[in-house]
C-alpha cells in the first residue's frame, strides 16, 4: 500500500469517527425528544405529580429546580468570583496559588455521589438546624460545593482577559485596587464572569446523584428552602427506576435536556458576543 | 484611614474565598473519613477491600465485586471511547475543513451538556434491549440464562463511553492545537504525507497531554453515578463475562444509602466513598504528573 492510499485509508476513518460522534449526538437527543415530546403539554408542565409521578405533571419539580438552582448559585456565585478574583488580581503564581489550584482540580475531580455523601453528613445530619434536615437547602449547599470549580475557572478567566491597560490607567487615577477592581476591571470581565454562571446553571440543573442523599426526592410542591423537594433531573431518575413510568421519565427527560441545552447555547451565544466585542 | 481599613478588609475576604475549595476538599475527605473508619475497624482493611460478598443485613461487607465493576466498565468505556474520541480530534485539529467543525463542534459541546440521567434513560431503554437481542438470539446457546437481561458490563461501559467522549476530544484537540508548527513543516518538507506527519509526529508529540485526557476521561468513568444505575444491574457479585450484570462502587453507595440506617450498612457505605474519594484522587494527581511533564520537557 503506498503512502497516499494509507493516507486516503486513515483520512476516511477519521471522517468516520467524526460522522459517528455526530450521529451519536442525533440518535441520542432525536430518541429522547421523539419519545419525550408527545407527552409534553400545558398540563404536564403545569399539573403536580400524583400517584407517586404514575400521573398528573411536573410542576412541582419544576419549581424544585428553581428553588433549587437559585438557592445554589447564591450560595457558590459569590465564592467563586470573589476566589477568581483574588486569583487574578491580588497574587502572583506561587506556592499559595498552585495549592488553590490543586484544591480546584480536586475538587472538580470527586465523584458526585461522594458530594452527596459529604452533604448527607455536614448539611443534611450535623447542620440540621440550619437546613432542616432533607430540604432544598441542604441539596443546595451541596451543589455550591460542586460548581465552585467551574465558577472560580471561569471568572479568573474572564478577569485575566481584560487588558492590562484598564488597571494601570484606573490605578494611574489614584483609584485604589478595590475600587479599580469593582469599577474597572469586574464590569469589563461581567460578560465572561456571566458565562461561568450559566454554565454552572447547566451544571446543577443536570446534577442527581449528590441530590439523592441531600435533596429528600419529595413530590409535594416546595413552599420554602427549608422543605425537601425533587428536581426535574431526580424526578426522572425516581419515576423510570423506582414506579416505572416510562412515558412521564421520557417526558421529563424532553423538558429536561431542552433546558440545559437551552442553558448551555445562551451560555456559547454571551462567549461568542462578548468575543467579538473584544476583538473589534 | 477608613479606606485603608476598608482595602485590607476587601483582600482578606477575598483570600478567604481563593481558599474555599481547599477547605471544602479537606472537609470531604475529614468527614467521610470519619463516617467510613468504623467499617475499616470492624471488619478490617483488607476483608473489606478484598471480602467477595456485600451482605449488608447479614453485617458482611467486602467491596470486592465492585471494584473489579468499576474497573470493568472503565475498561469498556476507554477501549470503545478512546479510539472513537482521540480520532474526532485529530480529525478536528487536522483535517476538518470548516463546514464539518461547524457541525462536529457543537455536537461535542451538546454532548457534554446532556444531564447523566438522560445518558441512563437512553441506555435503559435503547442499548439494554438491543443488547438482551443479541444475548438471547446471538450468543444465546454460549451464555448463561443470567447473563440475558441486557443490563450488563457492555452497557454501563458503552453509555460511559459516549460520555467521556467529550472529555477525550476536547483536550486531546488543544494538545494536538499547541503543538510548534514548526514539527508540522519540518516533516511535510521532508516529503511526508500529512497523515504520516500526523501519525509519525503530531502524536507521539501530543503523547503526554494525549495521555492526561485519556486519564482524566478514566476518572469521569470511575466517578459517574446515575447513569451506571439504570442500566448495569446491579448485582453485588463478581462480574464475569461482558454481559454479566455488574455493581460498581459508586452505584453501591447510590442504591443503598437512601434506605441504610445508621450504624454498620451506612458505615460501610462512606467506607465505599473513601475508597472511591481515594480512586480519584489517585486518578488526578496521575494526571497532573503526566501533564506537569509534559511541561518541564515542554
Amino acid at each position: 500500500m503506498s503512502q497516499q492510499q494509507a493516507q486516503k485509508l486513515a483520512f476516511t476513518l477519521l471522517w468516520g469517527a467524526a460522522s459517528l460522534t455526530v450521529l451519536i449526538l442525533t440518535v441520542i437527543l432525536g430518541y429522547i425528544l421523539v419519545q419525550g415530546l408527545p407527552q409534553v403539554s400545558w398540563e404536564f408542565l403545569t399539573k403536580e405529580p400524583t400517584e407517586m409521578g404514575r400521573s398528573g405533571g411536573i410542576f412541582s419539580s419544576i419549581v424544585g429546580t428553581l428553588y433549587f438552582v437559585a438557592a445554589s448559585l447564591i450560595l457558590a456565585a459569590p465564592l467563586g468570583i470573589g476566589a477568581g478574583i483574588y486569583l487574578a488580581e491580588y497574587t502572583h503564581d506561587g506556592w499559595f496559588t498552585s495549592l488553590v489550584r490543586f484544591g480546584i482540580d480536586a475538587l472538580a475531580a470527586v465523584p458526585s455521589i461522594v458530594f452527596g455523601l459529604f452533604g448527607y453528613a455536614l448539611f443534611v445530619v450535623a447542620l440540621k438546624p440550619v437546613t432542616h434536615g432533607w430540604s432544598i437547602l441542604s441539596g443546595a449547599f451541596t451543589a455550591a460545593c460542586m460548581v465552585l470549580p467551574t465558577l472560580i475557572r471561569t471568572s479568573e478567566e474572564a478577569l485575566r482577559a481584560v487588558p492590562q491597560e484598564y488597571r494601570e490607567g484606573s490605578l494611574a487615577l489614584g483609584a485604589t485596587r478595590w475600587q479599580t477592581v469593582v469599577r474597572v476591571v469586574l464590569p469589563a470581565a461581567a460578560p465572561g464572569i456571566l458565562t461561568g454562571v450559566i454554565l454552572s446553571i447547566g451544571r446543577v440543573v443536570g446534577e442527581t446523584a449528590a441530590l439523592l442523599l441531600t435533596l429528600g426526592g419529595s413530590l409535594r410542591l416546595p413552599r420554602s428552602i427549608f422543605e425537601p423537594a425533587r428536581t426535574m433531573a431526580l424526578h426522572l431518575y425516581l419515576v423510570a427506576m423506582e414506579v416505572g413510568a416510562m412515558d412521564k421519565a421520557f417526558g421529563t427527560a424532553a423538558v429536561l435536556v431542552i433546558t440545559v441545552l437551552g442553558v448551555n447555547l445562551l451560555a456559547t451565544w454571551l462567549t461568542r458576543r462578548h468575543l467579538m466585542r473584544l476583538l473589534r | 484611614m477608613r479606606r485603608a481599613v476598608f482595602e485590607r478588609g476587601s483582600e482578606v475576604a477575598l483570600f478567604l474565598a481563593a481558599l474555599i475549595a481547599v477547605v471544602i476538599i479537606v472537609l470531604i475527605g475529614t468527614f467521610i473519613l470519619i463516617e467510613g473508619l468504623p467499617a475499616f475497624e470492624r471488619t478490617g482493611l483488607l476483608n473489606f477491600l478484598l471480602g467477595h460478598e456485600w451482605r449488608p443485613l447479614q453485617g458482611v461487607f467486602g467491596i470486592f465485586p465492585m471494584i473489579v465493576g468499576s474497573i470493568a466498565v472503565t475498561a469498556v468505556a476507554l477501549a470503545v471511547g478512546v479510539p472513537l474520541g482521540l480520532a474526532t480530534a485529530i480529525f478536528l485539529a487536522e483535517i476538518a475543513p470548516p463546514r464539518a467543525e461547524r457541525l462536529v463542534r457543537p455536537a461535542v459541546e451538546l454532548l457534554a451538556g446532556i444531564p447523566s440521567v438522560v445518558y441512563g434513560l437512553f441506555g435503559m431503554t435503547m442499548l439494554v434491549p438491543i443488547i438482551r437481542a443479541l444475548a438471547q438470539t446471538w450468543l444465546g446457546a454460549s451464555l448463561d440464562p443470567q447473563f440475558r437481561a441486557g443490563y450488563s458490563v457492555l452497557a454501563a461501559g458503552l453509555v460511559l463511553a459516549i460520555m467521556i467522549l467529550p472529555t477525550i476530544i476536547n483536550i486531546a484537540e488543544d494538545v494536538l492545537r499547541a503543538q510548534p508548527l514548526e514539527y508540522k513543516e519540518g516533516s511535510l518538507a521532508l516529503g511526508a504525507t500529512h497523515w504520516q506527519t500526523i501519525a509519525c509526529v503530531l502524536l507521539p508529540a501530543a503523547r503526554p497531554g494525549i495521555v492526561a485526557a485519556i486519564v482524566l476521561a478514566m476518572g469521569r468513568a470511575i466517578g459517574e453515578t446515575m447513569a451506571v444505575i439504570m442500566v448495569a444491574g446491579n448485582t453485588p457479585v463478581l462480574p464475569q463475562s461482558l454481559f454479566s450484570p455488574v455493581r460498581t462502587l459508586t452505584s453501591n453507595i447510590a442504591l443503598e444509602m437512601p434506605y441504610a440506617g445508621p450504624g454498620a450498612h451506612s458505615q460501610a457505605l462512606y467506607a465505599t466513598g473513601v475508597v472511591l474519594f481515594g480512586l480519584t484522587m489517585v486518578v488526578n494527581l496521575a494526571a497532573l504528573l503526566v501533564s506537569r511533564r509534559r511541561v518541564k520537557r515542554g
